[in-house]
């Protein structure tokens, strides 16, 4: 039997108060980056020209990038199937591949970003690439915490501490997919 | 104590469902290729929502949760949808009646010359 945290005994809604926490996150991040593809679509749409430079992006790195993040949200979906069967072993082994999928996801950006900003492509190179760096940036940023968080978050695992958290992780992670499957298309398809 | 109605779900084919989900990726990229723009965006996008919906759905398992989860969900993307229709016009017509929003032309017009000498 898996030790649990207070937040994940508690229920007053229904819902354990850390997974309910989580959806609130997962709200308050709609609006985030919402508001943010909301202004790039309408910008998109009055600006020609930043099709123009949008054509400079590299759809191969785009698409293997998605390749891995919906890889790795299938990684997490796994281990949270794993802590409902109180595998705590495997559902950490399951959190360290999606930690993975995360820093691998990291790296290709990070040879995408040197490439543009070698071309010449930087944060003031325009409307487009403004848009760029700061949604991208700012997903980045979003896979790295859930990558450190897994990763704090499977160790615990391994010793079946806690379990209940693998979903919650879970959620955030598959969150941080659904935000780059519309990202990928607006910023590397629509040229 | 807990009364959590996903305590215990049941746990469909995952590898089945990243299989679609890999499948769809690839016709996304493969949209370009047609050379029709309409289709290549429609297919894109479309695809997009699929994708979202079968991540939602399964990896995320929101049709299992609390109802009202679904309601709060929905909220948000309602008041982006607000968000859009107040600001949009503003935004997207550069110029009215008795206006004009010239640094909106301006960064038409430099953009393109800019990317055009990027070329």
């Amino acid at each position: 039997m898996s030790s649990r945290s207070i937040a994940n005994i508690r229920s007053v809604t229904g819902i354990p108060t850390a997974r309910l926490v989580t959806w609130w996150i997962i709200a308050s991040e709609i609006f985030i980056f919402g508001g943010l593809l909301v202004s790039y679509v309408m910008h998109r749409l009055a600006h020609p020209e930043w099709a123009i430079a949008a054509a400079n992006t590299n759809t191969k790195a785009g698409a293997f990038n998605t390749f891995v993040l919906l890889t790795s949200s299938l990684f997490a979906v796994l281990a949270h199937q794993a802590a409902d069967a109180e595998n705590g072993k495997k559902a950490a082994k399951f959190l360290r591949l999606t930690s993975l999928g995360g820093a691998i996801f990291l790296i290709v950006k990070g040879f995408e970003w040197t490439h543009e900003i070698k071309e010449g492509f930087v944060l003031s190179s325009g409307g487009f690439w403004s848009f760029y760096y700061t949604v991208a940036g700012l997903h980045g940023l979003h896979v790295l915490a859930g990558l450190i968080i897994m990763l704090i978050i499977a160790s615990d695992a391994a010793k079946n501490r806690d379990l209940p958290r693998v979903q919650c992780i879970g959620l955030y992670w598959h969150f941080v997919d659904i935000i780059w499957i519309f990202l990928f298309p607006l910023l590397y398809i629509a040229k | 104590m807990s009364s959590d109605p996903e305590a215990h779900i049941h746990h469909p084919n995952y590898v089945k469902i990243w299989v679609v989900l890999v499948v769809l990726l690839i016709v996304s990229v493969l949209g370009p290729l047609t050379g029709i723009r309409w289709l290549m965006l429609v297919m894109a996008f479309g695809i997009a929502f699929v994708k979202a919906y079968l991540v939602a759905k399964n990896f995320m398992h929101v049709n299992l949760e609390k109802r009202w989860v679904t309601y709060l969900l929905v909220t948000c993307l309602v008041f982006l949808g607000i968000l859009f229709a107040g600001v949009a016009p503003d935004v997207m017509k550069h110029q009215g009646l008795r206006w004009e929003n010239y640094a909106a032309k301006k960064a038409v017009e430099s953009g393109s010359q800019a990317s055009a000498k990027h070329e």
